[in-house]
């Protein structure tokens, strides 16, 4: 297969970018897209060019890395799927193909196809834990968990924290990936005593990284690899506005002097 | 190079206690003026990081990828062992502990090995105190499945994305531990070289792979806990970034480098499909619990696979191994799958492939159980290849997964290099020549959560709380690392990085993958040097080295493997017996088993760095069984 590939090349974080337009040819149908995106690097490089770079490891859809809006969707035309597990037998034979970032003010892009999303892994640091040290623990039978409530923790717990949902979002909000967290933990008897702390503490996070508000398009659940349901964003609004109504006092007190 | 393994002179059993409370303590004021640098953050990095920043330590720690939660640890699919005899169906810690060293097939240690499974109880009550959801019976209990190479079920899981909820959970202990000053994050950094002060670790240098600057960091004590090396063989499950230049420096600065040639060759991977294929993805070997594994009984086999009668099918696992069937260790099962294929049996592009196929358990349990178990895997399967596990069997095939080899340390996990330590994959201690299934997360888990956090202290304690951030040999690190960028830059020739990975890689799979002889690993050895010589005069690496300049970072990964290939070919040339995932085809039974030699070979090999071009030294850690006499193993009966 043949393809014409539009790639937005942006040498750093200051630079305006532009797209440039490459044709990468003999390309066989099981070829994933990433795979694709390497072959038009080889050519690059053994012509004397700059390869694009583009942010890709496990490359099984797990890790999150790879992040690219392809044809105005993020990670591609095909549902619960990332880049890198989206293969070219996807695509028709001689299609253009635009590539972009992901484009949003909290995600500055370092280079090409890379970007910066730190932004995520501060909200993280804001509350998405469960504060335990290392060591002995409770027998873990001891307090048993509905199957169902650990299924449903563990749709919310299986974001891989891509920044899908921030690319296609009109607004760049990053609502499903705070709630993913918030519910995560919130669903499960472990996260119930720093509940409220968490989501009052992520959500200022988020807002002050400068994302923008979720207004419901529902863009971020359709375009989410990993199907994360926009229902979680209803529980992170339940546990804000329960957390918001109870007292304010802070839970974790002092130790007065003796 | 001396090799004291400071195992603890007690009972196995109390071994492990024994030598915690004799280890000296730093207490908790002190802790704070000690800096440790951990490299890497999948399960042995972020649990190692976080639980000493929990403890009072200051630590630096370091990934190369954007987010510490992106190490590959996350893609471990299918579960996580554990000792807690839930099913009552006899296991204990010391069955736990004959497992591992029956599926390493004895060349582990036996005072670590029963410690992993000593410990493995308190990971999966660590895990689930922090919020990981594990798979829950309807009562509300937590769950088992069996895995590969046992005859009990002690693994626990998350539907097939274990790895990822785990490596969740001790990422955020990291970033709470980050949050609260305690970890300072170096995210897309990496390491260059190791700094050894006065014969102790001391610090590394590393490059910022946004800005490309090579800077210095010193500490007090430094971890590697940066994974293993399969990407030698450039096709792996391995994520694209995985490299062997943390543990290839600390080798080349004094570390001994521990059997090198034990890579585990996992027997259920997606075949490959292409020429611009970059990895090879792992279907979890859970699926070989309910799939049953055969190919065509008759060479040159044209019908649709579902048309095949089933006289014309052979179960090789079953036939050949009544008792375990298609749950033999992985090393056997992988074995199998070249041999039939080598036969000409094979099925799919190239006949590079077996059927895996659940046409008989869809039929026992129903469609709704096979879903609930391996929906997931389903998916992933018929996304990557195009078709569904329900209508036609699964393609699979080996590819290299896990590398038991690695830096050698001693019970406390200190490398030969005092105040290096190593955990998880980048060490060598657990898993013998082969690796039980479901037992790396465990490994990397007891390593992080349990066994550093404590042992470093003993090694701390001993020591000032000096820093060195001002010393010459930092200033020299830097240098030296900004030539070998430079000297990279400047080769300037007319071939790109991957394509020599790609011919490095083909050649490591054929002399020293999953059979090994004598006459294709002098081959390699031959090979080896050319295409080290045809990367340093013919590469071409564009750009810069101050900006994100991706074709540098794989060039510098790969200059690495392409010296540390011919240890690994040393290593398997050197050892001069088939064990676990080293077959040599010089050494079989008459079945084809591996027939291992205790009598000369009942132990590691750990190779010393001799300096450029000088052929590196061997020795040896003689191993003791004092628990369990190795038996030749056998699946069959």
């Amino acid at each position: 297969m043949k393809f014409n590939i539009k790639v937005w090349r942006q040498a750093n974080s200051k630079d305006s970018g532009k797209f440039e337009s490459y044709t990468v040819d003999n390309i066989s149908g099981d070829t994933s897209f990433l795979e694709m995106l390497d072959a038009l690097n080889i050519q690059l490089t053994k012509n004397g060019g700059d390869p694009v770079a583009f942010d890709s490891d496990c490359r099984e859809g797990v890790c999150g890395m790879c992040s690219m809006v392809i044809d105005g969707q993020a990670h591609g035309p095909k549902p619960a799927t990332t880049t890198c597990q989206l293969y070219m037998r996807h695509f028709q034979d001689g299609a253009e193909i635009t590539v972009e970032p992901w484009r949003a003010t909290a995600f500055p892009v370092v280079r090409d196809l890379v970007v910066d999303r730190s932004a995520f892994d501060r909200i993280m640091q804001a509350g998405g834990y469960v504060t335990v040290h290392s060591g002995p623990k409770p027998e873990p039978n001891s307090i048993p968990i509905e199957p169902e409530v650990a299924e449903e923790a563990l749709d919310a717990a299986s974001c891989i924290g891509c920044g899908a949902c921030v690319a296609a979002c009109p607004n760049a909000s990053a609502m499903l990936y705070t709630s993913a967290k918030v519910s995560h933990l919130g669903l499960l008897p472990q996260g119930d005593p720093e509940r409220k702390h968490r989501v009052l503490s992520m959500v200022e996070q988020m807002e002050g990284e400068g994302f923008g508000s979720c207004r419901n398009y529902g863009e971020c659940e359709a375009q989410c690899p990993k199907e994360i349901s926009i229902k979680f964003i209803g529980m992170l609004n339940r546990e804000y506005l329960q957390a918001n109504l109870l007292d304010q006092a802070n839970p974790r007190g002092k130790m007065s002097p003796q | 190079m001396k090799l004291e393994s400071k195992t603890p002179d007690a009972p196995l059993d109390e071994m492990w206690s024994t030598h915690r409370e004799h280890l000296r303590l730093v207490g908790p004021r002190n802790r704070s003026r000690y800096r440790v640098i951990v490299v890497g953050t999948g399960l042995a990095g972020a649990s190692a990081a976080s639980s000493m920043a929990a403890m009072g330590y200051k630590v630096d720690s370091f990934c190369f990828q954007d987010s510490p939660r992106r190490a590959h640890s996350i893609a471990a699919q299918g579960g996580i062992n554990g000792a807690k005899n839930y099913r009552n169906d006899g296991d204990s810690v010391y069955r736990l502990f004959y497992d591992t060293q029956k599926g390493g097939d004895f060349r582990a240690r036996e005072g670590n090995v029963w410690r992993l499974a000593e410990v493995s109880t308190n990971i999966i009550d660590q895990a689930v105190a922090q919020g990981v959801p594990f798979a829950r019976e309807y009562g509300g209990m937590l769950a088992n499945r069996s895995f590969g190479g046992v005859l009990v079920e002690r693994t626990f899981y998350c539907r097939g994305e274990t790895g990822q909820q785990l490596l969740l959970g001790a990422c955020s202990a990291l970033a709470q531990q980050t949050r609260a000053g305690n970890v300072k994050m170096h995210t897309r950094c990496e390491l260059l070289d190791i700094i050894v002060i006065d014969g102790r670790a001391r610090g590394i240098i590393t490059r910022d792979l946004v800005t490309g600057e090579i800077k210095s960091h010193s500490a007090h004590a430094v971890v590697l806990a940066s994974g293993g090396y399969s990407n030698v063989y450039y096709l792996s499950t391995n994520a694209k970034g995985c490299n062997v230049t943390a543990t290839w420096r600390a080798y080349k600065k004094g570390a001994g480098f521990a059997n090198p040639c034990f890579n585990q060759i996992h027997p259920t991977a997606i075949p490959a499909s292409g020429e611009y294929q970059s990895k090879l993805t792992l279907m979890s070997e859970s699926l070989r619990n309910d799939g049953r594994i055969w190919v065509p009984r008759h060479e040159g086999e044209t019908r649709d696979p579902n048309s095949i009668p089933e006289d014309d099918r052979l179960y090789y696992l079953e036939e050949r191994y009544p008792r375990f069937g298609n749950l033999v260790p992985r090393d056997v099962a992988s074995r199998n799958a070249k041999d039939v294929c080598d036969q000409g049996l094979g099925v799919g592009p190239n006949g590079r492939g077996v059927f895996l196929d659940f046409r008989d358990a869809i039929k026992e349990h129903g469609h709704d159980t096979i879903a609930a178990r391996y929906e997931n895997l389903f998916e992933m399967y018929s996304r990557i290849t195009g078709e569904s596990p329900w209508d036609r069997p699964m393609r699979i095939f080996p590819a290299p997964h896990y590398t038991m080899g690695g830096l050698w340390v001693d019970y406390n996990l200190m490398t030969t290099v005092p105040g290096l330590f190593a955990i998880g994959e980048s060490n060598f201690s657990d898993h013998g020549a082969n690796r039980l299934g479901a037992s790396a997360m465990m490994q990397c888990l007891a390593d992080g959560y349990f066994i550093i956090p404590v042992t470093i202290g003993d090694y701390l304690s001993r020591h000032e709380t000096d820093d060195v951030s001002g010393h010459p040999a930092l200033q020299d690190g830097v240098l030296k690392a900004q030539q070998k960028v430079d000297q990279l830059l400047a080769i300037n020739g007319t071939k790109a990085v991957e394509d020599i990975h790609r011919r490095l890689g083909k050649l490591m799979w054929d002399e020293c993958g999953i059979i090994r002889s004598k006459t294709g690993l002098d081959h390699a050895l031959e090979e080896l040097p050319k295409l080290r010589d045809e990367f340093w005069n013919d590469v071409r690496v564009a750009g810069t080295g101050k900006q994100l300049n991706q074709s540098l970072e794989h060039a510098g990964r790969l200059a690495d493997f392409l010296e540390f290939s011919e240890v690994m070919c040393r290593d398997a040339l050197a050892r001069d017996e088939s064990c676990g995932c080293h077959l040599r085809e010089e050494h079989q039974t008459p079945e084809g088993e591996a027939l291992r030699d205790d009598e000369s070979c009942a132990n590691v090999s750990v190779w010393e760095y001799q300096g450029e071009n000088n052929t590196p030294a061997l020795h040896h850690e003689a191993l003791h069984y004092n628990e369990l006499q190795p038996t030749q193993r056998n699946y069959k009966t």
